[in-house]
């Protein structure tokens, strides 16, 4: 399976949880202390190993935080 | 060479719009106005134009705006009502600096009134009707003909200031016929010239340049301010460039009346029969109603005894007409309203008892 | 590192005003990734109405215009008569499009005026602080019906994409929701389809977008979205109500 890497551009989250709620392997979480430019704890990944790459968190969020990209796992 | 034609002042308003260059109209049927659409449907698309009508006039002046703000030119029409749901669109034009000519056709009031001349909208077209500071420069030609030449220069106007332009009849001009030499056809705008000429306009930004807003909403005070005062430059700038007025026989006048559009055709003939009766009479005859011709109550001879606003309604320009005259000569009124239209002879009766009074 | 997702070049790199998990964003996205995959940006021109989303043409990278409360689709219909070549678009709220605009988009639709509408369905006035909407449901709490919507009162929540499916000229309708991720696929797909009917000029094109407004409803994001699909989706159902065979 391919494996994700997300990408937060975390000045723009408003620290909604939308994308935590959505992810299937809940490795998304509101940031402990960090706080962006607008005054936001943005999002964080607990462990980006998990990630499969499914999209969903960045389908779900109004704000364009989210990106990701693939490392494609050669075939056996 | 040059096209004279007997036409219905209707059908020559919406004639000289389409040989400004308007390319776009939108309308909703209302009397006394009604050969407007009907002439733009079926002559605008004969120049590539389109007509559509609209479910209100609240519709159509949106419509207009969505056109205008293309670039091209836009021509609409209504009468009192109309123009007064028109309104909210107007002030929403002036603040977001769209160009638009608007004919208005007007008819008696207030509420739904009747279909005969009137003049009771004058409040209502020079003095908003919309929210907020803005103008309107308001024209009111007397004849056919003046109305189809001012309507042919509101196009470059209502360009050149980024506002809303009106042409204000009543119903005698909309429906009356007389002859008229019709202005040469000028070419519509092309893309290229609006392009070039319009770098605001809403034409898709191709990713060359980055994207156009028109707008009118302001939420920061500062801003907003800065662009009242910005609007309130270009009505002063209008208040220099767009006075228009006619003067006639002011030279030793007892008497000046006042008067435009279909009065001002009556007072002519009442002029005269003063004339008749040893009185001497001279006439003020506005053309731009916003801005107002203040100045040309400076050429009022000093002998002058009364200055006399005729109006198809209750003293409404007597306001303009006394704050231009500021004191130096007593101001009176001569009336009829409801459509009613006084006789030449019955303005000078009523001129001889208001000279009684005073002498 | 090959790319599964990237915010679309047709939002502009700024943050926006809209509230926190208020799915406004989602719905500008969706319309600005249609527009960019088709290829529509620089031939796009939109119509932002009155409500949260005016501000719409801050985040939108197309030519765009504010326009007088509701009135959206009668300046759409300008625009398009205006510019036969372009794409256009109106994106409206439920006060904007379903209380005082209700008359001008019907006529739009009515005409077959060849744009397309977004319309925004978040069942309450967002903009000017939570009152009831024509599209409010029954028993919902807002700041002109505290105690919740009443029938007797207020008469029954509107379904706007039924009333347009009745008219012939609205070729394409469809609703959709915000609420989960398979339903945002949905509902892209359904907005593309929009864009694809008003490329070929079938007629007029509409997608009703049910949306959350955590801030007025008194909920949080999250809690947003579960009542949306518990309650709005019961009464405001989801799926096609027209569409033309050309865009099958």
């Amino acid at each position: 399976m391919a494996k994700g890497i997300l990408k937060f551009n975390k000045d723009r989250c408003k620290g909604c949880e939308l994308c935590v709620v959505v992810c299937p392997k809940m490795i998304l979480k509101i940031h402990d202390y960090e706080v962006n430019a607008m005054g936001y704890r943005p999002i964080s990944v607990t462990d980006m190993d998990q990630c499969i790459g499914c999209g969903s968190c960045a389908l779900m969020c109004p704000d364009g935080v989210i990106s990701i990209y693939t490392e494609e796992v050669p075939a056996k | 060479m040059k096209e004279k034609k007997l036409m219905k002042g209707n059908e020559a308003f919406a004639e000289a719009a389409i040989r400004g260059g308007c390319s776009l109209y939108f309308g909703y049927p209302i009397t006394p106005q009604n050969e407007i659409p009907e002439y733009m449907s079926r002559e605008l698309h004969k120049v590539g134009g389109t007509f559509a009508q609209a479910e209100s006039e609240l519709a159509a002046i949106n419509m207009a705006y969505g056109g205008a703000l293309t670039g091209k030119h836009v021509f609409i029409s209504s009468s009192s009502p109309g123009i007064a749901l028109m309104q909210e669109g107007m002030s929403f034009l002036a603040s977001a600096e769209v160009p638009l000519v608007i004919m208005n056709v007007s008819r008696g009031g207030p509420g739904v009134g009747g279909i005969q001349p009137g003049q009771g909208d004058y409040r209502q077209v020079t003095k908003g009707g919309g929210n907020g500071d803005y103008h309107v420069p308001v024209f009111a030609p007397a004849s056919i003909q003046e109305s189809v030449d001012i309507i042919y220069e509101a196009v470059p106007i209502a360009d050149e200031y980024r506002n809303p332009v009106m042409v204000l009849v009543d119903g005698m001009l909309g429906q009356m016929m007389e002859p008229v030499v019709l202005p040469p056809i000028r070419r519509q705008i092309t893309s290229e010239e609006i392009a070039q000429k319009k770098p605001w306009a809403l034409t898709g930004h191709k990713g060359e340049r980055t994207h156009n807003v028109v707008k009118s909403l302001r939420l920061k005070p500062d801003e907003l301010e800065k662009h009242n005062i910005h609007l309130e430059d270009k009505y002063k700038k209008m208040k220099r460039e767009l006075i228009r007025y006619q003067t006639d026989r002011l030279q030793g006048a007892t008497v000046v009346f006042v008067a435009f559009g279909t009065m001002s055709r009556i007072i002519n003939e009442a002029v005269d029969h003063l004339e008749k009766a040893g009185i001497k009479a001279g006439i003020i005859r506005p053309i731009s109603l916003w801005p107002f011709p203040d100045q040309a109550f400076d050429e009022i001879d000093p002998c002058t005894k009364v200055i006399i606003s005729a109006e198809l309604s209750l003293g409404q320009m007597m306001e303009d007409i006394k704050s231009a005259v500021a004191g130096r000569f007593p101001v009176e009124l001569i009336y009829r309203v409801g459509g009613m239209v006084p006789t030449p002879m019955e303005v000078a009766d009523k001129t001889k008892k208001i000279l009684e009074v005073i002498a | 590192m090959k790319k599964i997702f990237e915010y679309t070049k047709g939002m502009l790199p700024v943050s926006t005003h809209y509230c926190p998990g208020c799915t406004h964003g989602i719905a500008h996205r969706l319309v600005m990734e249609v527009l960019e995959e088709r290829g529509l940006l620089g031939e796009s021109i939109g119509v932002a109405p009155i409500g949260c989303s005016i501000l719409s043409h801050n985040y939108m990278n197309v030519d765009m215009c504010e326009s007088a409360h509701g009135r959206a689709p009668a300046v759409a219909s300008g625009i398009r008569r205006a510019m036969p070549d372009k794409i256009v678009f109106t994106y409206q709220g439920d006060g904007d499009l379903a209380s005082i605009g209700a008359g001008e988009i019907v006529h739009a639709a009515h005409r077959g005026e060849k744009f397309t509408t977004i319309f925004v369905n978040n069942a309450i006035y967002g903009m000017t602080g939570g009152q009831m909407a024509p599209t409010t449901l029954i028993g919902q709490k807002s700041t002109t019906g505290i105690e919740g919507r009443k029938k007797e009162i207020s008469g029954m929540p509107l379904r706007v994409a039924e009333m347009l499916a009745t008219i012939d000229g609205a070729v394409f309708v469809e609703r959709v929701a915000l609420n989960t991720p398979a339903n945002i696929r949905k509902a892209k797909k359904a907005i593309d389809k929009a864009f694809a009917v008003q490329e070929k000029r079938l007629g007029f094109s509409f997608v009703e977008v049910l949306s959350t407004c955590p801030t007025n409803w008194g909920l949080n994001p999250v809690e947003s979205l579960k009542w949306l699909g518990k309650n709005m989706i019961p009464y405001y159902p989801l799926g096609n109500l027209r569409s033309p065979e050309e865009v099958e």
